[in-house]
């Protein structure tokens, strides 16, 4: 897999649901939900390649640049 | 990905609407979808039944994920918002509390059993051919219709808004799915949010800027 330098997966956590969807579809289980309130991604695993954006029912999933 | 026993669950949501076809009856099982949320939330602190068990979300990924029925297109704003998500799950239980009601005048026996499911609160549909008589008293099977019928509404809207926007829309705002985060929320209320060993996972707590997202 490929890795996208630079961009990083955000959650806007007051309005994430919480349903995990993200979570199963992450390649890289750089997603957990804690304390069934909201998702937190694990930025140091996160390869950036949004599919947990795409996915994200609420759409609160976005692909951020970040420096590395 | 491997694959375990629970992510197969949405068979079991197919069964369930499929077996209501033949015998209303079967709708208590039903019972199973709101009392296992509530339960597990309520013990382990976690929407765990949301995140692996749903068998009616595993449903709507895969028709509109795999089977491509869904447009994929953003939730519109409001529906993602607490007035929304709070208000659907208080109309949802009040509409509950009167399925409870008609259950109750048929076993006080002020009402007959109505052999009907109500679609989308409002549409009366003749079912009669799902009910085979009951051992129990007739407002065992009122109550299972009424079951039913939130049940087949719930799934309807589902399917509506899973094939507007995205496959598991419904997540958005499923009134069990809100209870369930309301039950993690007043059990997290003395707990930091980001854990001890969350942050050894390499996870971040620092809010980054850009509009909340974090």
């Amino acid at each position: 897999m490929n890795r996208v330098r630079g961009k990083k997966a955000f959650v806007k956590q007051e309005e994430c649901v919480a349903c995990g969807c993200c979570v199963k579809l992450c390649p890289a289980e750089a997603i957990k939900i804690l304390n069934g309130l909201a998702a937190k991604v694990d930025r140091i695993k996160c390869l950036g390649c949004g599919k947990c954006a795409k996915e994200c029912p609420a759409s609160v999933i976005r692909l951020q640049e970040v420096e590395e | 990905m491997k694959k375990f026993w629970y992510d197969y669950l949405w068979i079991a949501s197919l069964l369930y609407l499929a077996l209501g076809f033949f015998n209303i009856l079967f709708a208590w099982l039903g019972m199973l979808c709101f009392l296992l949320p509530l339960i597990l939330s309520a013990v382990k602190g976690t929407k765990i039944y949301c995140n692996r068990y749903c068998g009616r979300g595993q449903l709507f990924a895969l028709l509109g994920g795999s089977l491509g029925l869904s447009r994929k297109k953003d939730i519109p704003g409001w529906m993602k918002k607490k007035w929304f998500r709070y208000g659907f799950l208080s109309f949802f239980l009040t509409m509950f509390a009167l399925m409870l009601w008609n259950t109750y005048l048929v076993l006080a026996g002020a009402e007959s059993l109505k052999t009907a499911v109500s679609l989308l609160w409002v549409f009366k549909l003749p079912w009669s051919w799902a009910y085979h008589g009951t051992l129990f008293h007739p407002a065992v099977a009122q109550f299972a219709f009424g079951f039913y019928s939130v049940m087949l509404t719930s799934t309807l809207l589902g399917l509506l808004t899973m094939i507007f926007f995205k496959p598991r829309s419904w997540c958005v705002y499923c009134p069990m799915g809100t209870m369930t985060q309301l039950i993690c929320k007043g059990k997290s209320k003395n707990c930091d949010f980001v854990t001890d060993e969350t942050h050894k996972n390499g996870y971040s707590d620092k809010k980054e800027e850009g509009g909340g997202y974090s």
